[in-house]
């Protein structure tokens, strides 16, 4: 899951080595924080919200064995 | 994205260690001039040295098959993927065959729309030539098409007998121009869009009313 995270948010930024997933297993969830370089804010979030929201989705249908709900909050 | 910046004594020599560099050929690369250079006085006083700036470019089916390839392998929905390239109306159709197609494309196709949508955004990113890009999967978008050809026909006669108009639920802009286009030879009614991204959706009005 953090990989997947990790190759979509990289391939979209101008600086992929800022790009840092963090995972946290809380007790009915797993919260993924993620944060990029400065300047490539906008380029994960988009115009209202609508990169931020395709990579929801894609990442939340990536649904584990894990029966946790997972949670991608980004920076 | 490979970039460098390389300098010689001409512009010529600057590309052509930059290209060396990057082991590539010069259709494969965007030159930036940085600085011309100067050749200055006996070529030692006052000369400066010609700076480019010279970017890798990807081919975009390649970019947009890797990225693809890569994300799905990572959602554990492995995939084939084939590509056409239509140079008429610069658009890419990624096609993705593979077992758990459903999904990838997810309820009413949101999941295979968000991915179409960072495809989009990986192909075109850095480059000035832009293309459309479609993610298909399994015929997905033909039988999208075939159901909201059906769909459009039965809000239409909705709107003609009820005689007043008729919101359809939000749509994706694709797949707006299909019920547009649909429905444009059809006289008795007209069709327009309402409401903000994410949330526009269609509205058919009967011609005669109000």
């Amino acid at each position: 899951m953090k990989a997947l995270i990790e190759s979509i948010v990289m391939s979209l930024v101008d600086h992929p080595e800022s790009v840092v997933v963090t995972e946290q297993e809380e007790d009915a969830k797993v919260v993924y924080h993620l944060t990029v370089h400065e300047s490539d804010v906008g380029k994960v979030i988009g115009k209202n919200g609508r990169i931020a929201k395709a990579i929801r989705t894609v990442v939340y249908a990536a649904k584990t064995n894990r029966d946790k709900r997972i949670y991608l909050d980004i920076m | 994205m490979k970039e460098i910046t390389a300098s010689g004594q001409t512009v010529e020599q600057a590309v052509k260690s930059a290209l060396e560099q990057l082991n590539t050929t010069r259709d494969q690369v965007k030159i930036d001039i940085i600085d011309e250079g100067k050749k200055g006085l006996l070529g030692v006083f006052g000369s400066k040295l010609a700076v480019v700036k010279v970017t890798m470019i990807k081919d975009p089916i390649k970019t947009g098959e890797e990225f693809i390839l890569d994300v799905t392998a990572k959602m554990n929905v492995p995939v084939q993927v084939s590509t056409v390239k239509d140079e008429d109306t610069r658009t890419l159709t990624f096609n993705l065959e593979g077992e758990k197609m459903g999904m990838l494309i997810g309820k009413r196709g949101q999941t295979l729309n968000a991915l179409q949508y960072l495809v989009h955004l990986v192909v075109n990113k850095n480059s000035e030539n832009h293309f459309s890009v479609i993610v298909d999967a399994e015929g997905y978008r033909d039988r999208r098409k075939a159901s909201l050809d059906s769909l459009a026909h039965k809000m239409a006669e909705k709107a003609l007998y009820l005689q007043r108009k008729v919101a359809l639920e939000p749509m994706p802009a694709f797949e707006r121009k299909i019920i547009h286009q649909m429905l444009q030879s059809d006289d008795r009614i007209s069709t327009y869009s309402d409401g903000q991204e994410p949330h526009r959706h269609i509205v058919i009005v009967p011609s005669q009313s109000k």
